[in-house]
C-alpha cells in the first residue's frame, strides 16, 4: 500500500493562510493504516491546531472528516457539504487523495497535509519499507519477489556492485542490499545460474520516465 | 588491434602493465592535471581519469583526460552510471574517442548520498555492465544501443572494475565472469590489502578460465598513516584491511607512517606479480601521485616497456 508520514505541524500550520474554516479531510485507506491520515490523526491534528490558535488567541475553527478513500469520485462526494463550508481544506491522503480533493472542488484550496512516502509495507509495528516503485514492467519472477527497482540504490539490474558488504548496502548499514537478498533466494531455489546471465538495459518507458502514465481498458470502457 | 592503445598494446605484448589515477581538480585550472601528469609521465601505461569520485563535482574526467593525453599520459576515461543516461553516455563516448582517448573504465560510480550533493538525483539508466555491453556494440558492430548503425566507430578498450573483496564472495566471480562476456579487456580490481583473500579470488578467477579472457590489474596504493587504515578498514565498504597491517602501520617509528606505507605498497606489488592471471596493476596513490615513482621503481616495475610510442594528441580531424 501507499504509505506516508505527516508534514511537521508548523508546516501545516503555515498553509493555512488567510483561512477563517478549515476541514481536515482525512481518509480511511492507506493513511489510515500507517498512522498518517486516518480518523484518529485527523482528530488529534484537528485538537494540536485548535490549541496552537488558542495561543496565539486566533479564530481559526476546525472541523473534522474523514471518507473512506479520497481517491474515489464517489466517496468524495460524501465530504462535499463539508468542503462546500469550509475555506480551506488540508488534506491528509496520498497525493492522489489530495489531487482528487483538489479536482473535484476545483474553487477550494486544498493543501496536504502528509508527505507521500512510498509503496511499501509494514516490517514491524512503526517501521515500514519501500517494495515498488511502479516501474510498470515487473521482473519479479526474474528476481525471487525481491524488487532490483525499488530496492537497490542503483538500480542494477546485473547482481550486487562493489559496495555490498554483509549483506548490506554502500549507502548505509540500515539497508539491506537487494542483489545480496536475491542471490541467496535464487541460490537457495537452485537457480543460481540464472544469475550468470545478462539483463539488457530496461526500457524505461513504462516508467515514470516515459512520461505521465495512464491505463487504457477497453473492454471496460462504457 | 581494438583501440591501438598503449595499455591494450603492453597487455597483448605480455609485459606486467602499470596503470595509475589522476583525480582530476574541484576547479576549472587545467594546471593541475599537467603538474600531476609529471608525476605519472613514465612510470606507468596509462593513468586513470576519475569520474567525478566519490559523487564529488570535479572536472569532466572526459576534459581531464585530453588535457593528460596532450600531455604525453596515456588516459583511461572513467564513466560512471551515476550520472548519465545512455543518451549522453554514447554522447561522451564518440566524443573521447574523436578527442583521441582510447581507454575506458565502466563504473556502478558510488552513490550520490557519498558526495558534495547529495540531494541529487541520480540516473542509473543502465548498470555497469550494460554499459561494458553498449561500448562493446558500438566499437565491434557500429551499432548504438538502439541499434542504429554509425559510420566511424569508438575504438575504444574497455575496461570495468572488480571487487574480490564484496560480498556475497562466491558472486564476485560470476560477475567478472558477465563483465567479461559483455565485453570487457580488461578489469582493475579494488585495493588489495588481503592478498590471501585475493589469491583465493583469484583461484576462481582461473577455475572458469577469466583471466585468459580479461586481462586483470590488481589495485593496489599505499597508506598515509594508521589513522587513514583504520578509516578504510572500519569506513569504506568493500575494502577489506587485514588487522596486520593497520599495526604495521601504527607500529612505524614517528614521522615514518608514510615510507611503512610505501613498503607495504611495494611488498604487496611483489606478491601480486607471482599469482598466475594477473596481468599488472593499478596504482592508486590518491592525492599522492608523487608516490608513483618510488613504488613503480621499488617494485621493479620500471623502465616502462616502449611498444610503440604513444602518439601525442592531434587536432581532432573531420571525417571525410
Ligand atoms: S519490478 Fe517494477 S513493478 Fe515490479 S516490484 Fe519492482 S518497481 Fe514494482
Ligand atoms: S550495495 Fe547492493 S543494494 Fe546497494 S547499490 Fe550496491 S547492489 Fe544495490
Amino acid at each position: 500500500m501507499i504509505k506516508a508520514q505527516q508534514k511537521p505541524f508548523d508546516e501545516i500550520r503555515g498553509m493555512l493562510g488567510n483561512a477563517k474554516n478549515v476541514l481536515i479531510l482525512g481518509c480511511g485507506t492507506c493513511v489510515t493504516i500507517c498512522f498518517a491520515g486516518g480518523e484518529k490523526e485527523v482528530a488529534i491534528l484537528a485538537s494540536l491546531l485548535r490549541m496552537a490558535e488558542d495561543i496565539d488567541n486566533g479564530d481559526r475553527q476546525f472541523r473534522e472528516h474523514t471518507v473512506k478513500r479520497q481517491c474515489e469520485w464517489e466517496f468524495l462526494d460524501g465530504a462535499a457539504e463539508e468542503v462546500k463550508n469550509a475555506d480551506l481544506v488540508v488534506s491528509l491522503a496520498c497525493g492522489i487523495g489530495v489531487q482528487a480533493t483538489a479536482q473535484r472542488y476545483p474553487d477550494k484550496p486544498v493543501v496536504p497535509g502528509v508527505n507521500t512516502s512510498f509503496l511499501g509495507l509494514i516490517l514491524e509495528q512503526g517501521i515500514w519499507s519501500e517494495r515498488c516503485v511502479a516501474c510498470g514492467n515487473c521482473v519479479l519472477d526474474k528476481t525471487g519477489g525481491i524488487c532490483p527497482v525499488a530496492r537497490c540504490s542503483k538500480s542494477l539490474l546485473n547482481g550486487p556492485c562493489g559496495g555490498s558488504v554483509g549483506g548490506k548496502c554502500e549507502i548505509s548499514p540500515e539497508v539491506d542490499c537487494a542483489w545480496q537478498l536475491i542471490h541467496d533466494k535464487l541460490t537457495a531455489a537452485g537457480r543460481a545460474e540464472e544469475l550468470e546471465e545478462i539483463t539488457p538495459p530496461k526500457d524505461w518507458r513504462t516508467s515514470q520516465s516515459g512520461g505521465p502514465r495512464k491505463i487504457v481498458r477497453e473492454d471496460l470502457r462504457v | 588491434m581494438k583501440s591501438g592503445s598503449n595499455l591494450e598494446k603492453v597487455l597483448a605484448a605480455g609485459h606486467f602493465a602499470a596503470t595509475a589515477e589522476l583525480g582530476p581538480p574541484k576547479s576549472a585550472d587545467p594546471a593541475v592535471i599537467r603538474e600531476k601528469a609529471k608525476f605519472l609521465k613514465g612510470y606507468v601505461d596509462a593513468a586513470n581519469i576519475t569520474d567525478n569520485q566519490t559523487a564529488i563535482v570535479r572536472m569532466s574526467s572526459v576534459a581531464a583526460a585530453y588535457l593528460a593525453l596532450v600531455e604525453g599520459v596515456e588516459p583511461v576515461a572513467q564513466m560512471t552510471c551515476r550520472d548519465r543516461n545512455r543518451i549522453m553516455m554514447q554522447s561522451d563516448i564518440l566524443g573521447m574517442a574523436a578527442l583521441g582517448i582510447k581507454n575506458l573504465l565502466c563504473l556502478s560510480g558510488d552513490h550520490q548520498t557519498f558526495g558534495n550533493h547529495p540531494g541529487s538525483k541520480n540516473v542509473y539508466d543502465l548498470d555497469s555492465i550494460q554499459l561494458v555491453q553498449m561500448v562493446k556494440n558500438m566499437r565491434d558492430d557500429k551499432k548504438f544501443q538502439c541499434g542504429e548503425a554509425m559510420d566511424v566507430e569508438p575504438r575504444l578498450f574497455i575496461g570495468a572494475a572488480a571487487n574480490p573483496f564484496a560480498d556475497p564472495f562466491d558472486f564476485r566471480v560470476v560477475r567478472l565472469g558477465k563483465k567479461a562476456a559483455a565485453g570487457a579487456d580488461f578489469i582493475q580490481t579494488q585495493l588489495v590489502y588481503d592478498v590471501d583473500k585475493f589469491a583465493r579470488w583469484m583461484e576462481g578467477v582461473r577455475a572458469r578460465g577469466l583471466h585468459q579472457r580479461v586481462k586483470i590489474l590488481a589495485g593496489v596504493g599505499p597508506i598515509k598513516s594508521a589513522g587513514a587504515a583504520r578509516y578504510m578498514k572500519t569506513k569504506v565498504a568493500g575494502i577489506d584491511v587485514p588487522d596486520e597491517v593497520v599495526a604495521r602501520m601504527a607500529g612505524a617509528a614517528k614521522g615514518k607512517a608514510k615510507e611503512e606505507g610505501l613498503k607495504i605498497c611495494v611488498e604487496i606489488i611483489q606478491k601480486l606479480k607471482s599469482i598466475e592471471g594477473v596481468a599488472g596493476v593499478h596504482i592508486m596513490a590518491i592525492e599522492w601521485e608523487e608516490a608513483i615513482a618510488e613504488i613503480t621503481e621499488s617494485a621493479g616495475l620500471l623502465p616502462r616497456p616502449k611498444v610503440d610510442e604513444v602518439p601525442a594528441a592531434e587536432a581532432p580531424k573531420a571525417v571525410s
